[in-house]
């Protein structure tokens, strides 16, 4: 199988010069994704999930480690190293990010919201609102949602809109930080199939997530990551992914 | 490798005579020498600017922000350094040793600055149109039915009402000023625009009345821009990259979310904890 990303020996220390005090996030962190792959990354809250995602997305500077991600614009390229103006392209073009938070600017209408993600690619216009209306269609926003300005949408409303803001661009490699968060049943089954949609579609995505059950039939793989490092032994196979199903079958059938 | 727009080598700007002590890199007490006196506004500093970004730039006050971006618009004369213009002889010519009337040329032509304080960029009895008309005329238009209809299109794009456009900028609010100002930098067409804490004192609706209208700006034109603000939040909304400066210094730089994420210098910590 060819890889997308090859994550090598990542880890991430913070040091706080007030306190002046280091704090070890992810220590050590190795995997890879397949292209058209989906991993999904578990563990307590403050266990480093969302630390390994923003080293790859740049957010943050891993302390050591590299990660190689294979782009259409560049060819192989160690994230950690590339220069500035490289990540921003890969950002506008290859790699999508998507958090429960929405980061918007005022006055910024939800459908033009996504048809500036859109532009940032670089499509034209007319294509970027055929584009951002069919994704909106796509993740049920209603079409009376279009022109209000985000700020007053419900959790999973924003989170749709996040994803087709994120969505729009097509990006190869989609990282989800904890998207469905605060989401209630029916929307997560929404986005769960959304997400399986999209893998059939040949995204690559690294999604961190809190419920297990979400994670079935949609993860290639699972890490379970606990004090900064993977824990061993927690990569699901298909054998305990469908004893998993048969045990949750028992307790329900009990 | 890409040709940036702007590229600024070792620029210095300092007042004072300097002496042996702070010539030769000893320590300075904030920008000022502890023996001479000189301080230095501006100390060794290399900036980019690429295409269609925007560039932000923070920093306490007096840390250098302002004269860097007069400096780049020849309000202040420099001390030491070279700057390049992709759209100045082709960034082969440092532009800080033209004559008056390159230097002229390249304020008409390739930039547009925006100041805090509107005063300095209008002339407050003159009206907005004359205000813009100046900038056109300064580039060689002389046609006044052509220069009426640019001037007609620059206040529509800034949402300043055609009725108001004899009237002088002392009549307008602040936010009103500002966007005249705005108006006025982008008269020409520049490749890089210089906006200096355009939004400070502006109430947040007007606030975001402008940051829309730059937004649309670099979207429309895929002007280069760079940005002062004090506003943490303006800068994560708009900026790609950002860079801190310190005492005259660039102490930091990188993408905006790592700066604003992920800061490294202890300055910087302290700058992005200070957030409300």
């Amino acid at each position: 199988m060819e890889k997308i990303l090859e994550i090598k020996g990542l880890s991430k220390r913070f040091y706080l010069h007030e306190q002046n005090r280091e704090i070890r996030s992810c220590r050590d962190i190795s995997f890879s994704l397949n292209k058209g792959g989906f991993i999904g990354i578990v563990g307590t809250s403050g266990a480093g999930k969302s630390t390994v995602l923003r080293c790859i997305y740049r957010t943050y500077l891993a302390t050591t480690g590299s990660v190689v991600y294979d782009s259409l614009s560049y060819g192989k390229l160690d994230l950690v190293r590339a220069s500035e103006r490289q990540i921003i392209h890969l950002r506008k073009v290859e790699i999508g990010y998507v958090s429960q938070f929405l980061t918007i600017l005022p006055r910024t209408t939800a459908k033009q919201h996504v048809i500036n993600g859109a532009l940032d690619a670089g499509f034209s216009y007319e294509e970027s609102v055929r584009r951002a209306e069919e994704m909106m269609r796509y993740f049920k926003l209603s079409e009376n949602l279009w022109d209000i300005y985000p700020n007053t949408f419900s959790g999973g409303e924003k989170l749709r809109l996040n994803l087709a803001h994120a969505m729009v661009k097509a990006p190869r490699l989609l990282l989800l930080d904890e998207p469905t968060a605060s989401l209630d049943n029916n929307t997560k089954i929404l986005v769960k199939e959304l997400l399986m949609k999209l893998k059939a579609e040949g995204t690559s995505m690294i999604g961190i997530f809190h419920d297990l059950e979400f994670m079935e039939g949609l993860c290639d793989h699972v890490y379970n990551i606990s004090q900064g490092s993977f824990q061993t032994g927690a990569e699901q196979s298909e054998a305990e992914q469908s004893e998993a199903e048969q045990t949750r079958a028992e307790q329900e059938a009990s | 490798m890409e040709q940036p727009v702007l590229r600024v080598d070792h620029l210095t700007v300092r007042y004072g005579k300097t002496c042996d002590y702070c010539r030769n890199g000893g320590k300075l007490t904030k920008n000022t020498c502890p023996h001479c006196k000189t301080v230095w506004a501006c100390n060794d500093v290399n900036v980019t600017l690429y295409e269609g970004e925007i560039l932000g730039i923070v920093g306490e006050s007096g840390s250098g922000k302002s004269t860097l971006m007069k400096s780049l618009y020849f309000d202040f004369g420099i001390t030491e350094g070279k700057g390049y213009l992709k759209d100045f002889e082709n960034g082969e010519t440092d532009i800080f040793s033209q004559s008056l009337q390159q230097k002229k040329y390249i304020k008409n032509h390739i930039m547009g600055m925006v100041y805090q304080n509107p005063v300095l960029g209008l002339r407050m009895d003159y009206s907005s149109a004359g205000n813009i008309a100046e900038k056109l005329i300064a580039a060689g238009n002389r046609n006044f039915g052509k220069m009426n209809e640019r001037i007609a299109e620059l206040l529509d794009a800034v949402e300043i009402l055609q009725s108001r456009k004899k009237e002088p900028p002392k009549n307008f609010s602040g936010g009103m000023q500002q966007r005249v100002q705005i108006s006025k930098a982008l008269a020409n067409n520049p490749a890089i625009l210089l906006l200096d804490e355009v939004t400070t004192g502006l109430d947040l609706s007007v606030q975001a009345k402008v940051l829309e209208l730059i937004r649309k700006i670099r979207q429309e034109f895929n002007i280069s821009i760079m940005l002062v603000s004090h506003d943490l939040a303006v800068i994560r909304m708009l900026a790609d990259r950002t860079i801190v400066m310190l005492d005259g210094r660039i102490i930091e730089q990188g993408l905006t979310d790592q700066i604003l994420d992920d800061p490294q210098q202890p300055y910087t910590q302290q700058l992005v904890h200070s957030l409300l």
